[in-house]
């Protein structure tokens, strides 16, 4: 691995763990595993604005 | 044992994404994987299918995103019509600013060297221009997703027609039912790879050439693409998407540094509101794209000896390549996504919006093209 990618993804994971510890909710209420059959409408964020 | 290397951090990632977020965000983390690998391996570009098109007279990479679009179609509508409670399509309205949006987008992707899926996966696959160009990319998004709600505001043509619900988005299966819907969008899948072949088979034998061989990677890459295109749909119960991810980021890295978006119009708005206060990982788009950050890296070390190392470009092709980034992520947002939310994700929605994104954002591309080369972007 060049020290490009390395620093690349140190970056992205230092990230997501700085997000992760100062994020005020602690648990999730999972949804199902899969969205077909759950019988809940889609409700994650999307381009379209929807 | 490289190869290990490679896939034991994407195991690690899958469990910890899984543990944290849950099952669903685990698999969508796995079908980022998929799209990245797909995408890198197949070398699926959609600026590169169009400029190609353009520039060198191959219609092989035009014909790979039809086929794609054609059986996400095919794949999608079934779906979006008989699970309608539960799977939600790309529907946007033919608004101004989804028209400039769409035509900017497709002239910028051209400089940056990249649209909104070749900018991820070439920045997982370690390019250097998509590397500076990501960050702008994610600020233009966020700066775009912030204006949205004036952009719409100003409208679109079908108030010039005088049509009943101009502010609403055309979907065709709600209006010609889902057999007419699935026959008009494949027919104009078939038809624009048809005209793109007879065009440049023409203008290549009036120069005494022939058309090159289909690379075969288009062909299994839209293939590829289309069915993690489909089961992303069932997992997640939304079409793939980029941009609103790529806004999240950079709405949540404003939010860090002090500025309160409490007052945006689109950020300090529910439900985006609340998602600057959830984790990262809870969030759909932003899950596929760590997810296809890391794939296109699988991909391209897969074969370490066809591996080249990746050199950074010329200071000025470069500065101009962020400054498209930028652009095309405030654009994306104007068109209602990317290549992938807009044009896939529209076109795959049965959303007519998806086919004006289409006809803008190529036009764009083909001034695009021309300035390409005049910058000196290799």
């Amino acid at each position: 691995m060049s020290r490009g990618v390395i620093i690349f993804w140190l970056l992205a994971v230092g990230c997501i763990a700085l997000d992760l510890l100062h994020s005020p909710y602690g648990y999730r209420v999972e949804p199902p595993a899969l969205a077909l059959g759950s019988g809940e409408t889609a409700s994650g964020g999307h381009c379209s604005d929807r | 044992m490289q190869r290990l290397l490679l896939i034991l951090p994407a195991l690690f990632a899958w469990i910890a994404i899984t543990w944290l977020a849950g099952i669903r965000t685990g698999l969508l983390l796995l079908l980022g994987l998929g799209f990245g690998a797909a995408l890198s391996g197949a070398r699926f570009g959609f600026a590169t299918g169009w400029r190609t098109l353009i520039q060198d007279r191959d219609p092989w990479g035009m014909t790979g995103q039809m086929v794609l679009l054609a059986l996400c179609a095919l794949l999608a509508f079934p779906l979006l019509d008989r699970a309608s409670e539960e799977i939600v399509g790309a529907l946007a309205p033919i608004t101004w600013g989804l028209m400039l949006g769409a035509l900017v987008f497709g002239f910028t992707m051209q400089l940056a060297d990249g649209c909104g899926s070749g900018t991820l996966y070439k920045a997982g696959a370690s390019s250097p221009t998509s590397w500076a160009v990501l960050p702008a990319f994610v600020v233009g998004s966020f700066f775009g997703a912030s204006h949205l709600r004036a952009w719409t505001e100003l409208g679109g043509p079908l108030r010039i027609v005088g049509h009943s619900q101009p502010d609403e988005p055309v979907d065709l299966i709600g209006r010609i039912g889902l057999g007419p819907a699935l026959f008009v969008t494949i027919g104009m899948c078939t038809l624009i790879a048809l005209i793109s072949i007879a065009v440049t088979a023409r203008q290549r034998w009036a120069r005494g050439e022939s058309l090159p061989p289909i690379p075969k990677r288009w062909l299994w890459g839209g293939v590829a693409i289309a069915l993690a295109y489909a089961a992303h749909l069932i997992v997640a119960g939304q079409p793939w998407g980029i941009v609103y991810g790529l806004g999240l980021w950079g709405a949540k890295i404003a939010s860090a540094v002090g500025v309160d978006l409490s007052q945006d119009s689109f950020w300090g708005t529910a439900p985006h509101a609340e998602r600057l206060l959830e984790p990262i990982l809870w969030d759909v788009t932003s899950v596929t794209n760590i997810g296809l950050l890391y794939g296109a890296l699988i991909a391209d070390r897969w074969n370490l000896k066809s591996f080249q190392k990746p050199r950074w470009p010329a200071a000025s092709a470069l500065v101009i390549s962020i400054a498209a980034g930028l652009v095309m992520g405030y654009s994306s947002r104007l068109a209602f996504g990317c290549n992938v939310g807009g044009y896939l994700g529209g076109i795959a929605s049965a959303s007519l919006h998806g086919w004006v994104w289409f006809a803008c954002a190529f036009l764009g591309s083909m001034v695009g093209v021309r300035a390409r080369a005049r910058a000196g972007i290799a």
